[in-house]
């Protein structure tokens, strides 16, 4: 029973940083995108809505291969390690919330800039008021970004190594109950990831709808 | 007040809008009136520094405006545009938002929202979502946010031109009420002889992205500069 509340804390812990991280990184560089005006952006934006279909696998085999200790990063001792795994899944969701704020942020009235700007808002408080317009498809980048990694396997798998105790995360866990037969286990921990999930995406959503009857 | 001089204006590299001269007074309200897509917006825009000149200069206060930090610049000038483009909060937040940028007091804030909400008859609405408004009531609450903020200069790029006429009628009755209140600078666009003769102390006319007259609304009726100018007056609903 402890192990299985280590596994789904570990799950938790390594999917919220990386999409507090991706949120970090793809709210700004999306926001950049979506107002800016300038040579190469619909050749980013096609490489960032690429970025949106990344296979796990592939982006597992990649920080594998970085991290590995012969890699170019194999001196920092990360490889099987759950900052590995946030790594891997920060790089898979970062595009999620990237694509959509900039998709949110490009479906806002374009005059409204020019209203916020006309009305003596420093270039700061143009962005925060039009974040604050774009709220619930905002919101739906978060959830799109975290349901990416808490569901993913691939990239788990390859660079945390599925190590008891250490990077066992509930889909790497679910892998191997599934191959070694034990298909119960595997059944209640699919179902406790379905019901985490839906947790946390019915939260989410609470919030969401919330702002959209105010 | 406002000196333009040799103004071009490109947009997406194509010339939108020149002017040779134009002076703007304190508190005068100058109406421009002009075709669609002939540069009446994109005058009002660099006026408010939303867009840069390709050559030229409009000085405000005997300054350049590229000398003025632009933040400062914007601050003295309210935009009301042919749209509310009112954000997704209360009447009453929305009012609020231009003081807010400027870090007012929230006392002050308080006093002023109330007072042009008073002004402008939408009061009663103050805690309405914006969602929730009719045109002319969105229409109102965006001239009380642009007047609350008691701007130097103040821009209105076709406020009335999406109202139905009953509205338009009894809004056009208020600006012109207020504007006249406290002699507040304006440039004022619209499609409207009749509007542009009651409000306003000078028409200018722009066709085809050039400016091609200046003077007072008898003159101009009576002496078109040219052609083009003639038949666009002609044109225009009286």
């Amino acid at each position: 029973m402890t192990e299985i509340f280590n596994i789904t804390l570990l799950s938790l812990q390594v999917s919220a940083i990386a999409t507090v991280i991706s949120l970090l990184m793809g709210l700004p560089f999306g926001t950049w995108l979506a107002l800016g005006n300038f040579r190469g952006r619909s050749f980013i934006l096609s490489i960032i809505n690429t970025g949106m279909a990344l296979p796990p696998v592939v982006v597992g085999l990649v920080v594998a291969i970085m991290l590995w200790r012969s890699g170019p990063l194999g001196s920092l001792h990360l490889i099987y390690t759950p900052v590995a795994i946030i790594i891997a899944q920060t790089i898979i969701a970062a595009p999620v919330v990237t694509g959509l704020t900039a998709a949110a942020l490009e479906a806002l009235d374009p005059r409204l800039q020019q209203q916020l700007l006309g009305l003596g808002a420093s270039r700061g408080q143009m962005i925060w008021y039009l974040w604050r317009e774009a709220r619930l498809p905002l919101l739906a980048a978060l959830m799109a970004g975290f349901g990416s990694v808490i569901s993913e396997v691939g990239a788990s798998m390859m660079v945390g190594g599925n190590i008891r105790g250490q990077t066992r995360v509930l889909t790497t866990a679910i892998v191997l109950e599934t191959s070694k037969g034990e298909f119960g286990q595997a059944l209640a921990l699919s179902t406790l990831l379905l019901v985490l999930t839906y947790l946390i995406n019915l939260a989410l959503t609470w919030i969401q709808q919330k702002g959209a009857k105010k | 007040m406002i000196q333009i001089r040799d103004l071009l204006i490109q947009r997406n590299g194509i010339d939108a809008l020149r002017i040779n001269s134009l002076d703007i007074q304190r508190g005068e309200t100058l109406t421009v009136v002009g075709p669609n897509g002939a540069g009446k917006s994109t005058l009002l825009l660099a006026l408010a520094h939303l867009i840069k000149p390709a050559s030229g200069e409009i000085i405000y206060e005997g300054k350049s405006q590229k000398q003025w930090d632009e933040l400062e610049y914007r601050r003295k000038i309210s935009f009301v545009f042919q749209s509310p483009l009112l954000m997704d909060m209360s009447v009453e937040q929305n009012v609020a938002l231009g003081l807010t940028f400027r870090g007012t007091p929230k006392d002050e804030i308080f006093e002023r929202v109330g007072k042009w909400m008073k002004q402008l008859g939408v009061e009663s609405l103050s805690k309405r979502r914006a969602g929730q408004l009719s045109g002319g009531e969105a229409q109102r609450v965006s001239l009380a946010r642009a007047f609350v903020l008691d701007p130097e200069l103040l821009l209105l790029d076709e406020p009335f031109s999406a109202l139905d006429p009953p509205t338009r009628a009894k809004l056009f009755e208020d600006l012109s009420a207020l504007l006249k209140e406290d002699h507040r600078t304006a440039v004022f666009v619209t499609h409207n002889l009749n509007e542009a003769t009651k409000l306003s102390h000078r028409i200018a006319v722009i066709v085809g992205g050039m400016l091609r007259q200046v003077g007072t609304a008898r003159q101009i009726k009576s002496k078109p500069a040219d052609e083009t100018v003639a038949a666009f007056l002609h044109e225009l609903p009286q």
